[in-house]
């Protein structure tokens, strides 16, 4: 019998298959499938700052104060009072998913600003939440904002959070920090229990036709595990913070990888969306039937067998690598370059 | 006492909260001001809250009032307890129903907002002309003159009706008392159980028609009975006036409040007696405290029920010793010698002394208050000096300066009573979107609920939806408030401008009181803020020893992340300074409001508010006015400049434009005499130019280099302030040196030909419509196009600006310059068509207004030959409220004539235009015929069989009636000068019939739908907002599926009606679905394919409204949403199709390519669902687009009927 169990924020998972924040969570009746399908836990989707921030003001302008000193309207839509802001309905929502599903629920915050999140947290936590995932959307884009106050401004919030919260918090980054490890190891300090690597940003895009903006997010390519493996490769061993890998896992091959590379939980999203919940429980039949035929006995074990510290070349996963898959790229021998 | 028993509310919801209660069936239309009675229903109900038996009420929204009261007679026949909120037209729409109802001697409570009926003019403001007008029906008729009586007697006429069996009309005035907020004692709960009786309820319930007991109601009567059955009911009504007082009695016994079928108020010995009924009579109490505290025998009498008319009652009311009475009428009676409560009165005495039981007193009658006019203690002392005069005036009027007919009383303004030197009075000026009302209710609420004192506030609005100016009037004080009239001048304690603007516009320190204080939002420092005000404002500072306050709240707003919102900024300086509660007292007060307001919306709001109250009183700051600097040469009132007009605007205006027009904009309309108004009703037009409001911020700048002439600035821009011109260049020689203009890039013109696209600084809104519409980007900085918003405000002053005086001397300069030849430009495209001059300039419709730029088109193609009927809404609002119209004319003197008539019959209202045009040609024609030999028979020939479908055809025509008037002159013949007077009818008159959806879906649809069945050459332009945008929101058959709107609160459950398909199924009529942000050029084509049709034409034009719930400077993207997500499709039917190309479908639109979901979450009024009913939210947005592809695929399929089929 194979043992699948693993442990992510110090919670007992079943297995290391958790779908990540996306818009499966939202519907009560695609979280159940997705339990049914295997799932260990689930990260819901996103509560966002710039959202929560968007409503309060259009609420302020067309609903509270849209009165434009006209003597036949005080207001242009009815302000019922009872409407819900959105943070409620996240907080209705988690009741709901914690009431009927028996895997841990993991709530996430996305936001940037430096404020707030506590109270936030705590409303997660007495709605149910089993951890916590802060997402924290930061773009270093000020020329006078220096990497370090960069790293200190997640160090910062996650100790807020931390300090306010019981749960346990994992905190998603994004792959653009000049050294990963040490700002792991700053975060393990101010009491994250785990990081998820990497969130995927909407990225802008142009639009040729109108010569706007426009955001843009695409699903992943298994090709992004590729960043995903090396990282986890190179944490694992070396920090106590549990390791989840985000971000192109779209068959049991790279879940494997990941595990192998020392993941404690695999993120699973964009082959979810494409292929519906179903698809986790054939990626946990293969990954079964993956380690079956190799004989492993738990995913303990074979649990970061490939990391960095337990390779017999560590530089594999560094520059030397970098240089084999350039060589990769080669030409075949019998063509004349 | 807690806040929750003596809440500070308006008469509307005090009115509202009985009528809830006591009800189970609310059938409503919107209408100002009852518009709000039925949204605090529609409110409570969408919370669940509960009537008295337990239930929640059923609130509906009708099609019009006459649907209301037919839905209420029937829930009324079939034993529910039913109610309904009404006023002025929308009363007398009631009234064929008020007659059955009353007949059919059913209980039944309509609370009426009362307000003028419209007659030479609409007005939205109160006097008893529409109850007046129900005297006939057999309601009982109950006057409310408070805040607090309207809500007792919301409850003693609903018990009384109960009890009588005869339906009820309570009333109380329109704005004064229903929009007053005041501090209220609440009638509990359990006293309004108390009052309604179970047994009369159940007697109700038992006359319900019911199949389980069948009877026939609503027979047809003959001569045998029916005049006996009308008699049949007095019974009821002689016992009604005594159940009304058993009624005001029990109430008394359980509130302590004693109310009297006639109240009297004053000496008991008095000689000198005032009659009236509603709000005025609070004022006459007043004056009466005055007067009798100085041993003046005088008094009130305050008519409560009015019918059925207790005559014994009152003159039991009256004093035995009075010797002349005045009886104030708020309506008038025109022909009548005398208004309906005079007459009562006079009659009651008439009859009394004929029978020996009481002398006959001298008795008066007074008309006041019309519309709201003023009605001050000064006015009421005037009346009691008249009465005491040895040979008074018979009939007289209050308020207005009567040189024609003499008379009216003078009175003396500085009057005060005790009471009202009692009081702390306050008045502030905001910016209708600042926030100001909404701070002010907010600080009513907090003195009147947080401490003993008395508190009122009043809200004068403005008629502009657009840079709309506020004026709020508080008062406070230990003794309850009777004061229902204005803060006067010299009376204000405090006086707060927040908006600085505004000191050059109005004298806001007339009602500082000396020794007061002045509080200036202002972005001068305190040594340089005094500097900054006009002369006139500086000296009224240093005369009346004001303490002169500053604070720049916008950048207090700024610095705490609140955008451009200042009003908490402002209550908390006004409790700060003005000293009406202890300081840390209010300031904890405002935050609790605060986090009331925003609590369960959003802390951060709370948050953010918080911080900037907390900012605010380290940016409040004292100006040492003894020690500024010695006034500079400042900035002069606008009031005067507006009239000379500095600018290159006929620095002359015409003399009733003078005279009249410019002092009304300039707040002087009530010193104006009778005999300076017109007798009609008829005002000139091409007046809105003299106005120049100067509310921009910002304005948009034109880069004559990038751009490609396109005009699309011009067709978006919804005041018509940005204009284009061609020109011959020698023509802009003397130009000024900022002047811009490039050559024509279009080879239609000449070469060397100029053209200019020209800014009006001063009726821009800076909405930035025309910024977002401009499609040319600099090819190497995409956020600079042709057009780029400038900052026009220096320092918060719009006077100090450069950009400001430049382009108002550039405008000027465009205007003088030579118009071009209307033939040499294409109508057909949008660069030339943008060319035309618009007929419809600078309305004060909302900044970025997705209607106007419509109507405005239409000016531009036909304006000329326009008659247009107007329906009632934002349209008419914009188009005819005075003092100044948009509509004008061209150099010619041609231009639209436009009318209103009701909300109701715009259709039938411009048919009727339509048919007097075709008569009245069909008339000359004749006589062209009968007198050919006179005038020639060429010409004649000419004249009658003028081709005029285009605007060529119009102008020969044009020179024919010229010549014919020309050959008529100095004709002796009387059918020669019956020509003259038809001829300019031989002209064809392009009929257009317009209004919002309210109208055409609506209240108005039997008439449009009747007009469309029609063979007649009327153009149908309906403004489709999908919403009642002028009453502030309300569904209409127009609301798409899943909108929330007023009276949708779950959201519109229903699809939107398909106005364009019904029309189109007539297969006669011209119809087109139209969105210019969308596909200008196919608007264009619409207009013009419309009024060449000969038959009926109808145009749904697509609307952006502030009511959709997003930035309108985006209305075009959100147009563009509109299309590309099936929501709005485009479409043209042109039955002339039919003949030559066989299918007169056209769509105009693609298929769409945009899930409706993505243009649902981009507008608030959808968006919204989503946060109050999720799941209803979800279900919409699928029916949504399934209803948006059902309905491209049957317009697809109508637009390919006919085509050859494929693949076969």
């Amino acid at each position: 019998m194979l043992d699948l169990s693993t442990s992510y924020l110090g919670l007992k998972l079943k297995n290391p298959l958790v779908p990540s924040s996306s818009p499966l969570s939202k519907h009560l009746d695609t979280a159940l499938r997705l339990e049914d399908a295997g799932a260990a836990a689930l990260v819901m989707h996103s509560l966002f700052e710039e959202q929560l921030h968007a409503e309060a003001k259009m609420a302020d302008r067309f609903l509270l104060n849209s009165g434009i000193g006209h003597g036949e309207a005080e207001g242009f839509l009815p302000d019922h009072g009872g409407d819900k802001s959105m943070l409620d309905h996240y907080l209705e929502h988690l009741a709901k998913l914690k009431s009927r599903l028996s895997i841990p629920v993991i709530a996430s915050l996305n936001g940037v600003s430096l404020s707030g999140w506590v109270d936030l947290g705590r409303e997660l936590q007495q709605a149910g939440a089993d951890a916590l995932e802060l997402n924290v959307y930061h773009v270093a884009a000020d020329a006078n904002f220096s990497g370090e106050s960069v790293e200190a401004r997640y160090v910062s919030l996650l100790s807020e959070l931390h300090g306010g919260v019981n749960l346990p918090i994992a905190m998603k980054l994004s792959p653009f920090f000049s050294s990963l490890p040490h700002l792991i190891k700053q975060l393990e300090r101010a009491g994250a229990r785990g990081v998820s690597l990497f969130n995927r940003f909407y990225q802008p895009d142009i639009d040729l036709d109108s010569l706007r903006m426009v955001d843009c997010l695409h699903l992943s390519t298994p090709d992004e595990a590729l960043l995903r493996i090396r990282w986890i490769a190179i944490l694992h061993g070396r920090t106590r913070l549990t390791l989840a890998a985000s971000g192109g896992v779209h068959s049991h091959e790279e879940a494997m990888k990941l595990l192998l590379a020392g993941a404690d939980v695999v993120h699973l999203a964009s082959c979810l969306l494409l292929h519906g919940p179903g698809r986790l429980g054939q990626i946990l039949a293969d990954m079964e039937k993956w380690m079956s035929e190799r004989e492993y006995t738990s995913v303990a074990q074979l649990k970061g067998s490939m990391s960095q510290k337990n390779l017999p070349d560590p530089d594999a996963v560094e520059r030397a690598s970098y240089i084999r898959v350039l060589d990769s790229y080669g030409p075949a021998r019998g063509v004349r370059s | 006492m807690t806040s929750s028993q003596t809440p500070t509310i308006d008469g509307n919801e005090a009115a509202a909260r009985i009528a809830y209660l006591c009800n189970e069936v609310i059938a409503i239309y919107p209408i100002t001001p009852a518009s709000s009675m039925g949204e605090w229903a529609d409110e409570w109900a969408s919370r669940g809250q509960p009537n008295l038996w337990g239930a929640t009420p059923k609130i509906i929204e009708m099609q019009s009032e006459a649907g209301a009261a037919g839905a209420l007679h029937g829930a009324l026949s079939a034993g529910a307890l039913a109610t309904s909120f009404t006023s002025s037209q929308g009363l007398l729409l009631m009234i064929p129903n008020l007659y059955k109802i009353a007949g059919e001697l059913t209980p039944f409570v309509l609370h009426v907002a009362s307000r003028t009926v419209a007659t030479h003019a609409l007005s939205i403001f109160g006097d008893h002309s529409d109850v007046m007008a129900c005297r006939g029906t057999g309601f009982s008729l109950l006057a409310a003159g408070s805040v607090q009586e309207a809500h007792d007697f919301a409850l003693i006429a609903q018990a009384a009706s109960l009890a009588g069996r005869i339906p009820m009309l309570h009333f109380f005035d329109g704005f004064r008392t229903s929009h007053e907020v005041a501090k209220i004692v609440e009638v509990e709960r359990d006293t309004v159980r108390v009052m309604i009786n179970d047994e009369h309820v159940a007697a109700h319930r038992a006359r319900a028609l019911s199949p389980e007991h069948p009877v026939l109601r609503g027979t047809s009567q003959n001569p045998d009975v029916f005049f006996q059955s009308r008699e049949r009911a007095n019974p009821y009504y002689d016992a009604f006036p005594g159940l009304v007082q058993e009624a005001f009695d029990h109430f008394a016994g359980l509130t302590g409040r004693q109310y009297k079928l006639f109240d009297y108020v004053g000496a008991h010995d008095a000689e000198r007696v005032i009659v009236l009924m509603g709000s005025g009579a609070e004022t006459v109490h007043e004056t009466v405290n005055h007067l009798t505290a100085r041993n003046e025998k005088v008094g009130v009498l305050k008519v409560r029920l009015y019918r059925p008319f207790d005559p014994a009652a009152l003159i039991a009311a009256i004093p035995e010793f009075t010797r002349a009475i005045a009886v104030l009428d708020r309506c008038k009676e025109p022909g009548a010698d005398g208004e309906p409560l005079y007459k009562d009165v006079l009659g009651a005495f008439a009859n009394a002394a004929a029978d020996g039981l009481r002398a006959m007193p001298r008795i008066l009658g007074g008309r006041y208050g019309l519309a709201s006019k003023e009605f001050t203690p000064g006015m009421v002392k005037a009346v009691f000096d008249e009465l005491a005069q040895a040979l008074p005036k018979r009939q007289f009027t209050l308020g207005i300066h009567d040189d024609l007919t003499h008379l009216s009383l003078p009175w003396d303004e500085s009057f005060r009573t005790d009471a009202a030197r009692a009081l702390r009075h306050a008045v502030f000026w905001g910016l209708g979107a600042d926030g100001t009302v909404s701070a002010n209710k907010n600080s009513i609420k907090i003195i009147g609920e947080d401490t003993p004192l008395n508190a009122q506030g009043y809200f004068v609005y403005d008629s502009k939806k657009s840079g709309a100016v506020t004026v709020s009037h508080l008062r406070f004080g230990e003794a309850p408030i009777r004061s229902a009239y204005l803060v006067g001048d010299n009376d204000a304690g405090f006086v707060a401008c927040h908006q600085t603007v505004f000191t050059e516009r109005y004298d806001v320190l007339k009602q500082a009181r000396p020794g007061g204080v002045f509080l200036l939002n202002t972005a001068a420092t305190p040594e340089t803020a005094l500097d900054s005000l006009p002369e006139n404002l500086r000296r009224e500072i240093v005369d009346k020893e004001l303490a002169f306050w500053v604070i720049d709240a916008y950048r207090v707003a700024a610095d705490a992340e609140m955008g451009r919102r200042i009003n908490t900024i402002m209550q908390t300086c006004f409790f700060a300074i003005s000293g009406i509660l202890p300081r840390e007292q209010a300031i904890t007060a405002i935050k609790k409001a605060v986090e009331k307001t925003y609590g369960t919306k959003s802390k951060r709001l709370v948050e953010l508010n918080h911080r900037a109250i907390d900012m605010t009183l380290a940016h409040l700051h004292q100006v040492d006015v003894a020690q500024a600097s010695s006034p500079a040469l400042g900035v002069e009132c606008r009031r005067d400049a507006c009239a000379t007009n500095d600018a290159g605007q006929p620095s002359q205006p015409p003399a009733f434009i003078r005279d009249v027009t410019l002092p009304l904009y300039a707040g002087l309309g009530d010193r104006l005499p009778v005999s300076a108004m017109p007798a009609d009703g008829t005002w000139p037009v091409g007046t809105a130019k003299y106005e120049k409001r100067g509310i921009a911020l910002e304005i948009p700048v034109w880069d004559a280099a990038l751009c490609t002439q396109c005009g699309k600035c011009v067709f978006v821009c919804p005041h018509s302030a940005i204009r284009a011109r061609v020109f011959p260049a020698d023509a802009a020689a003397d130009a000024p040196l900022t002047f811009k203009h490039v050559p024509a890039k279009s080879k239609d013109y000449p070469v060397g030909t100029q053209i200019s696209y020209q800014v009006a600084p001063e009726d821009c809104t800076g909405c930035g419509d025309c910024v977002e519409a401009c499609p040319i980007h600099d090819k190497s900085n995409v956020s600079h196009k042709a057009l780029n918003m400038a900052e026009l405000v220096a320092n918060n002053s719009p006077n100090n600006s450069p950009l400001r005086a430049q382009e108002r001397e550039n405008f000027s300069f465009f205007l003088n310059l030579p118009e071009f030849d209307r033939d040499a430009v294409k109508h057909t495209t949008i660069p030339g068509s943008m060319l035309l001059d618009p007929l419809f300039e600078f309305s004060g419709a909302c900044a970025g207004c997705g209607e106007t730029p419509y109507i405005r088109l239409a000016t531009q193609l036909f304006g000329d030959r326009m008659l247009i009927a107007n329906a009632t809404g934002c349209s008419s609002i914009y188009g005819g409220n005075l003092p100044t119209t948009p509509y004008t004319t061209h150099a010619d003197g041609r231009g639209p004539a436009w009318s209103n008539s009701l909300f109701e019959d715009n259709a039938e209202f411009g048919l009727g235009m339509r048919l007097a045009a075709d008569q009245l040609m069909g008339h000359a024609q004749t006589l062209v015929q009968e007198l050919a030999g006179d005038i020639g028979g060429d010409l004649a020939e000419a004249l009658v069989n003028a081709e005029q479908r285009e605007e060529t055809g119009i102008r020969a025509q044009r020179q024919r009636v010229a010549t014919l008037l020309e050959r008529l002159e100095g004709s002796t013949q009387p059918r020669a000068r019956e020509l003259a007077t038809l001829a300019e009818w031989l002209i064809r008159r392009s009929v257009w019939i317009i209004g919002g959806d309210g109208w055409a879906y609506d209240i108005g649809y039997g008439g449009l739908d009747h007009v469309l069945t029609l063979p007649w050459d009327v153009n149908i332009l309906v403004l489709d907002t999908e919403v009642y945008s002028n009453t502030g929101g309300q569904t209409s058959k127009a609301t798409p599926i899943g909108a929330v709107a007023k009276f949708s609160a779950g959201g519109k459950a229903t699809a939107k009606k398909d106005l364009v398909k019904l029309a189109a199924d007539y297969g006669h009529v011209y119809v087109a679905s139209v969105a210019y942000g969308a596909k200008d050029t196919q608007t264009l084509r619409a207009f013009i394919e419309a009024e060449s049709y000969l038959g009926p034409s109808l145009i749904v034009a697509y609307s952006p409204c502030i009511a959709h719930g997003y930035d309108l400077q985006y209305n075009g993207r959100q147009q563009e949403a509109a299309v590309k997500s099936g929501h709005w499709p485009l479409i043209r039917f042109d039955p002339r199709l039919e003949a030559s190309a066989g299918n007169p479908w056209k769509l105009d639109s693609a298929a769409p390519t945009q899930p409706i979901r993505e243009f649902m979450e981009s507008e608030t009024r959808f968006a919204m669902l989503s946060r109050s009913h999720p799941e209803a939210a979800e279900h919409f947005m699928a029916e949504a687009q399934s209803i948006a592809d059902r309905r491209y695929q049957s317009y697809l399929a109508l637009a390919r009927q006919g085509e050859p089929k494929t693949g076969s």
